[in-house]
């Protein structure tokens, strides 16, 4: 078959045999997408009597248990604890995203108008939070909020302090969620301020337009791309989280994560765990098409990964 | 997550920059940013048995943590899970991101699914779907689990550094490689993998960086024969062992931030190419 080729195109420089990706997507096959089905399985069969894991036998109890609550005396009720905890989950991510982007738009943009230099030191300062461990950040900002850390012991000292209470409460998980994921959401608008004409801004300035007309009407749809990448990178893993609420919240403001992790583990009741599960992953999945479809027909161009 | 650079000068705006409450809540926020790390590691060096109470300059916690075996068997897992995933990882990475260059456009759309899942999909669906699957088909839990588990959801954080110096590639050597009839092998060995190397030991880190600090997943996959440092360090806060948590806190923060630096050099190569 090796005849003398024609020049042909040289494709991509680099560019492999595709059989390279083989060993790859067999084994996020494995590793990734058997484990999300065998959860949508598990959620529809039933809890065993004793012990953890899964009674193999076909069920729809878990869905059930979301909404309705079994009483002793065999009645039924709705349920609302785990609409609670789903309500909570959105509420929490929501309110953090809005507080990462009403902080992230300016860094990002400060940094952006800083000269070349100082901005590669400044971006570096808001990456490298971002590879340290959620575990220890998390932890960091327990120790901030706590009674007896700096924040408490300067009320205290202002005669004020004797009513401090934030850690173990709502505002203590949004706070962690704030600290931990603002730099998912100062980067993706750096990045679209960085590649922002600000000539445009001049112009509005020129013909006469206030600074905050200039901001919204000029800069912030300029950004719109960085300013969407970084609301679906805030949130979407947000709904997810699972440390912040459980150091932060003291249990007692769970998110659906740590409903989950309490049926994979104290409760033992897999299918139901499961069946959250699968609500998490669907919110999950219809945020990211709602986030790449809805913006494509816009017309800009959002990266997520 | 790289800065993106723009080859295009511009003049600098004093009206724009001039916003006095971007500058301000930047600067607050960066402050903001780095303050809770900095106390951690300041309480790391308090002698107090209340990590809170400042009571003296002290190094025990370090000597604490050094000399305490379960904090060491702990490490020894995460650095051994560590180092085999990093491996795996960097090597699916690299095959994918070479060999998806010549697929199709479906199979694209497809494996860019799979690749990017572990990114967008939350750690905890992942977690408790692979222990359900583990289980169901007998993989038993611990360093083999852990393993295959991180090796997963470090594919991504690996094949990003490689998938960038790969697009800034410039044809002309395989051009003249091609040319010179140099078979796709040769051209592997002695020209793409000698480019992409800084990229693949920028991704290597970056997958080392992820799975040390992994706490979600190997919490319900380790079993309790393969305790992580992490998993560790959360039943330390759990039950209260606060100073100790700050020093091995500090070891692990300077820890990251060495392994980033270096990806941030390894880029920087990239630039000056």
């Amino acid at each position: 078959m090796s005849k003398v080729r024609a020049p042909k195109s040289p494709g991509r420089p680099g560019q492999a045999s595709s059989w390279l990706a083989t060993p790859t997507l067999v084994f996020l096959i494995l590793v990734i997408l058997l484990p999300l089905l065998i959860t949508v399985v598990y959620s529809f069969l039933s809890q065993p009597s004793l012990g953890t894991g899964v009674k193999w036998v076909f069920s729809t109890d878990a869905y059930r248990q979301i909404f309705v609550q079994e009483k002793l005396d065999g009645t039924t009720a709705f349920d609302t604890r785990y609409l609670k905890v789903l309500w909570n989950s959105f509420y929490y991510a929501g309110i953090a995203t809005i507080t990462t982007l009403l902080l992230g738009i300016p860094v990002a943009m400060w940094i952006a108008t800083r000269p070349v230099r100082f901005r590669a030191l400044l971006v570096l300062a808001v990456t490298l939070p971002f590879w340290t461990s959620v575990l220890i950040r998390t932890y960091a900002v327990r120790q901030i909020l706590d009674e007896t850390g700096p924040i408490g012991g300067f009320l205290k000292i202002i005669g004020v302090g004797n009513s401090y209470q934030i850690l173990y409460t709502p505002w203590a998980t949004i706070i962690g969620l704030t600290y931990t994921f603002i730099p998912f959401m100062i980067l993706p608008v750096y990045a679209s301020a960085e590649r922002f004409d600000f000539r445009y801004a001049e112009a509005g300035y020129d013909l006469g337009a206030k600074r905050w007309t200039v901001l919204r009407r000029i800069v912030i749809p300029g950004i719109r791309p960085g300013i969407i990448a970084g609301i679906a990178l805030v949130f979407i893993p947000g709904l997810g989280s699972f440390l912040q609420p459980d150091m932060l919240g003291g249990g007692k403001t769970n998110m659906i994560a740590n409903v989950i992790a309490n049926n994979f583990g104290q409760a033992r009741n897999w299918p139901f765990g499961s069946a959250l599960s699968v609500f998490l992953l669907i919110f999950t999945v219809l945020f990211v098409l709602m986030v790449t479809t809805g913006v494509r027909s816009r017309g800009d161009q959002v990266r997520l990964i | 997550m790289s800065p993106v650079t723009t080859s295009r000068p511009r003049r600098r705006l004093v009206n724009l920059s001039n916003f006095p409450l971007f500058r301000g809540t930047s600067i607050a926020v960066l402050v903001g940013m780095y303050l809770p790390l900095l106390l951690v590691v300041f309480y790391s060096f308090n002698q107090n048995r209340l990590a809170q109470i400042w009571t003296g300059f002290s190094f025990k916690w370090y000597d604490f943590v050094f000399h305490n075996d379960d904090i060491l068997r702990a490490l020894k897992n995460s650095l051994i899970v560590a180092v085999v995933a990093t491996i795996l990882s960097t090597l699916l990475a690299l095959g994918a991101a070479l060999g998806m260059l010549r697929m199709a456009r479906s199979g694209r759309v497809f494996a860019w699914g799979l690749l990017g899942a572990p990114l967008l999909i939350p750690e905890i669906v992942l977690a408790v779907g692979t222990l359900g699957f583990f289980l169901t088909i007998k993989v038993p839990l611990g360093h083999v689990a852990l393993i295959l588990a991180h090796t997963a959801f470090c594919i991504p954080f690996a094949l990003l550094p490689i998938r960038a110096r790969l697009a800034g590639l410039d044809a002309a050597p395989f051009e003249a490689a091609t040319d010179l009839g140099a078979n796709e092998w040769q051209i592997l060995r002695r020209i793409t993998l000698p480019l992409l190397a800084p990229g693949i030991l920028a991704g290597a880190l970056l997958a080392f960086a992820i799975s040390l600090d992994d706490f979600i997943t190997s919490f319900f996959i380790a079993g309790p024969g393969a305790t992580t440092l992490p998993v560790y360090i959360f039943g330390m806060i759990r039950s209260n062992v606060t100073p100790a948590v700050n020093a091995l806190s500090t070891l692990l923060l300077i820890f990251s931030a060495t392994l980033l630096l270096a990806v941030y050099l390894l880029n920087r190569i990239r630039r000056s190419d």
